[in-house]
């Protein structure tokens, strides 16, 4: 069967067919539709855990306890579960366990760019590179049988590019489970880590990896496509398929498999090329590994380290190495208009927006038009954020938020700058998912050290940003079952602090008086801002309209960001289309004219 | 048909995914190799959205190269200008007459583009730009949302599928509710553009 599918769709379909029983996963782009598409199988277990450690921990369970699981993350998810991938590393598994990690050149999404290929190094375990939906397919099913026989977690790395576009597949194969029962086999020396049985594992570890750069030399996936012998380019993931468009006549060695690397199958490349080049994206990965094995190769002199890499990007590096002769350079568009951008924004409606106009105006940091992009250094406020949509609430015209390091971050950042004696206040904002994932251990922190920050909680009861899944804080499972809801309430309250208020995100009044009143108390306190995501409302009513008569264009309803409200020289005016109404009415509370107001029922009509 | 790189642009919202996946669809029912790729940016709505699909015989890279691109198919005008560099020489641009300007230019930090310098961009590398109202079309049809499948069909006749391939794909992508006003749409976009003597 042929079927049209992205990366990730092909993994989960791959790992299905592998007979996977156990999967779990933190929603992050771009890794995010691989336990989403495995959530769709009744006769698989898929949860959405509170964190990525917690995902490892349960797939690494379930593979001691004999059953096919796997983990799917982003970058900077491996880095959560690192200590428990670790740990899988070092106790090996019983039945197969699959790591899948998906990385983000370019930043699509992210707070960083890392290059994860580093990870199966320190873990010294095997890792899988698809080049398209159709490798990603057929890897999950290599990825289990070689954690099988191998005895080791298998990583399989993709990036946005892979994960995120779709491709051919054929589909070939249908759902294998053994039909054996899941059994723990007690076996201490295995998996209890007491440094003696810990120092045995080790040997172990470095026995596996020497057999593993064995097997490297006869995977599959890794062969050599043979073409001029006067360049030889190393290569695998999509830089394969960029590498191949520009450079169609030089001869390829494809790595499936990138760790441990082939090296009888390396250095017979070598010989058969007159010169040898990588060409891969991010860190000089592959090119270090083999020039540690004292084969001669080029690479990261040309190719850069930084960002997403393109077929544009890799033909110019070409030119430039020699790869390719120099071609006379193409016209360049002329483009004598600057274009204006149209950066990510919070949508109209957006539970987070009433809060931050709250805090930049407090923090006297918001501005009207015609300033530039950074909040006042006078501000009196100190706001330390944390990762989802309302990480955009950074941007003009909010300004609201200092800091963005990683996830549960802001308490612990904020903790620290009070700590570290600033005169200003400290905030730190968060949103619900995150605060279940990463912020719980931050506020134990700042409770116990007799913290006195503040604390936003955005809660709008789902995790937005990667595309609305549930949480702890929901109630409701990855498959859709009704579970037990983690209140955030009883849980602040039970970690034990006293000050805690839930606020009305549409409600501009008590969001100030809140903010205020945590601001000139003593003690650490909580606000909890609740209000649904407003892609979630199904029903909208009431959008609002501006009555130009009363408007004098203070300008200030701009200073929300709501892309509902609209403004050109003449006058300011708000998208009845883009316009949430009656659950938000935010700018209708700020306006000092009180010039906005319900669309009437005839208005309505008379635009209609 | 040896190969056609298109590139599907518009706002967050406005149906870009949706018919960039049908392209690629279509493309493997009429027996072509196919990839296609996304950026979508970090936000849920209102960002800048661009569907790279390449369909050919065999296809390696999910990304065109720039000055490869047969057919821009944008669905706004600041967003036609922004990827008009991608265009080969004497591609086709099918943009809809729509502005939608960006949160910084309601905020007076940066201009919206005039239309004489988005078809100056455009006009570099393209030879045939179509200026189509598919907004007023799919407002007139009834719902707004239809802009995407009106869009579509006008750029049907330079794709070589049979119409039918193209109404088994829409008709499999839309639910039921929606989805003869989508044929509907289609049909209208695909008629407008021939008589705007292609």
């Amino acid at each position: 069967m042929i079927k049209l599918l992205s990366g990730n769709e092909a993994l989960a379909l791959g790992a299905y067919h592998a007979g996977v029983k156990v999967a779990a996963a933190y929603p992050g782009t771009p890794s995010t539709e691989i336990l989403e598409s495995l959530a769709d199988y009744d006769d698989v277990y898929a949860e959405w855990s509170t964190n990525e450690q917690a995902a490892m921990e349960v797939a690494l369970g379930a593979a001691y306890a004999g059953v096919r699981a796997m983990v799917s993350l982003k970058q900077v998810g491996l880095n959560v579960a690192s200590d428990a991938f670790m740990a899988a590393a070092t106790t090996g598994v019983s039945a197969g366990m699959v790591v899948v990690c998906a990385d983000d050149p370019g930043i699509h999404s992210s707070q960083n760019e890392q290059d994860s290929r580093h990870y199966v190094k320190l873990a010294k375990v095997p890792m899988l590179e698809p080049a398209d939906s159709q490798e990603a397919y057929e890897f999950m099913a290599y990825a289990f049988d070689i954690s099988e026989k191998f005895d080791t977690p298998v990583l399989v790395r993709t990036t946005t590019r892979i994960s995120h576009s779709k491709s051919v597949v054929k589909v070939d194969r249908t759902r294998a489970v053994p039909a054996s029962q899941a059994v723990f086999q007690h076996n201490v020396a295995k998996y209890v880590m007491l440094p003696a049985y810990a120092r045995l594992r080790h040997q172990l570890v470095e026995e596996r990896l020497v057999k593993l750069a064995d097997f490297s030399e006869t995977f599959p996936s890794n062969h050599i496509l043979r073409g001029e012998h006067r360049l030889g380019v190393v290569t695998s993931g999509v830089s394969y398929q960029y590498a191949i468009d520009a450079l169609p006549q030089a001869s390829f060695l494809k790595l499936g498999m990138t760790y441990p690397l082939p090296q009888n199958l390396l250095r017979q490349f070598a010989a058969q090329v007159d010169k040898l080049v990588v060409i891969e994206e991010l860190d000089p990965f592959l090119q270090e590994n083999i020039q540690a094995m004292g084969i001669k190769v080029s690479g990261k002199e040309f190719i850069p380290r930084a960002g997403e890499l393109n077929p544009d990007i890799i033909e110019q590096a070409s030119r430039s190495a020699g790869w390719l002769p120099k071609a006379p350079a193409r016209e360049k568009i002329g483009i004598t208009t600057e274009l204006a951008k149209r950066p990510p924004l919070l949508c109209p409606g957006c539970p987070h927006s009433g809060i931050f106009f709250v805090l930049s105006s407090i923090g006297q940091r918001s501005k009207l038009s015609g300033s530039k992009g950074k909040p006042s250094k006078e501000s009196k406020l100190i706001i330390t954020g944390d990762i989802g949509c309302y990480t955009l609430g950074a941007y003009p015209p909010l300004l609201a938020l200092d800091t963005t390091a990683c996830m549960g971050a802001s308490i612990g950042l904020a903790l620290g700058m009070e700590k570290a004696g600033v005169s200003s206040k400290v905030v730190a904002v968060i949103g619900d998912s995150t605060f279940m994932h990463a912020g719980i251990t931050g506020l134990v922190n700042a409770v116990y050290n007799s913290g006195r920050i503040t604390l936003i909680i955005l809660d709008n009861g789902t995790t937005a940003m990667t595309g609305h899944q549930d949480h702890p804080g929901t109630g409701i499972s990855a498959q859709g079952k009704e579970t037990t809801k983690v209140e955030l309430e009883s849980l602040v309250r039970g970690i034990g602090v006293s000050n805690v208020r839930v606020v009305d995100a549409f409600n501009l009044k008590a969001l100030r008086a809140s903010v205020r009143s945590s601001l000139d108390s003593t003690e650490l306190s909580v606000i909890i801002v609740r209000g649904s995501c407003s892609m979630l409302v199904p029903k909208r009513s009431g959008p609002r309209v501006i009555d130009n008569e009363k408007c004098n264009q203070c300008d200030v309803c701009l200073l929300i960001g709501c892309p509902a409200i609209q403004s050109d020289s003449e006058r300011i005016t708000i998208d009845t289309a883009l316009c949430v109404g009656d659950i938000c009415t935010i700018c209708q509370q700020l306006c000092p004219r009180q010039a906005i107001s319900r669309q009437s029922e005839t208005g309505a009509e008379e635009l209609a | 048909m040896k190969k056609l790189d298109m590139l599907v642009t518009g706002v967050g919202g406005q149906g870009v995914i949706l018919t960039s996946d049908i392209i690629a669809q279509a493309a493997i029912a009429a027996g072509y190799d196919t990839k296609k790729t996304d950026t979508i940016g970090m936000s849920q709505r209102g960002g800048s959205v661009i569907s790279h699909v390449r369909i050919g015989s065999k296809v390696h890279s999910p990304l065109i190269k720039q000055g490869e691109v047969d057919i821009l198919l944008a669905f706004e005008k600041l967003e036609a200008a922004r990827w008009g560099h991608y265009l080969r020489s004497r591609g086709i641009a099918i943009v809809n007459n729509l502005a939608l300007p960006p949160l910084s230019v309601s905020l007076g930090e940066e201009q919206y583009l005039s239309d004489d310098e988005m078809l100056n961009i455009l006009k570099q590398q393209a030879d045939r730009i179509y200026l189509v109202n598919g907004s007023q079309r799919a407002k007139e049809l009834g719902n707004i949302r239809t802009l995407n499948m009106f869009m579509l069909g006008c750029a049907s006749p330079f794709i070589p599928f049979k119409i039918s391939i193209w109404q088994d794909e829409i008709s499999q992508h839309l639910p039921d509710k929606v989805r003869q006003i989508n044929l509907s749409a289609f049909e209208r976009g695909r008629k407008e553009i021939r008589n705007a003597n292609i």
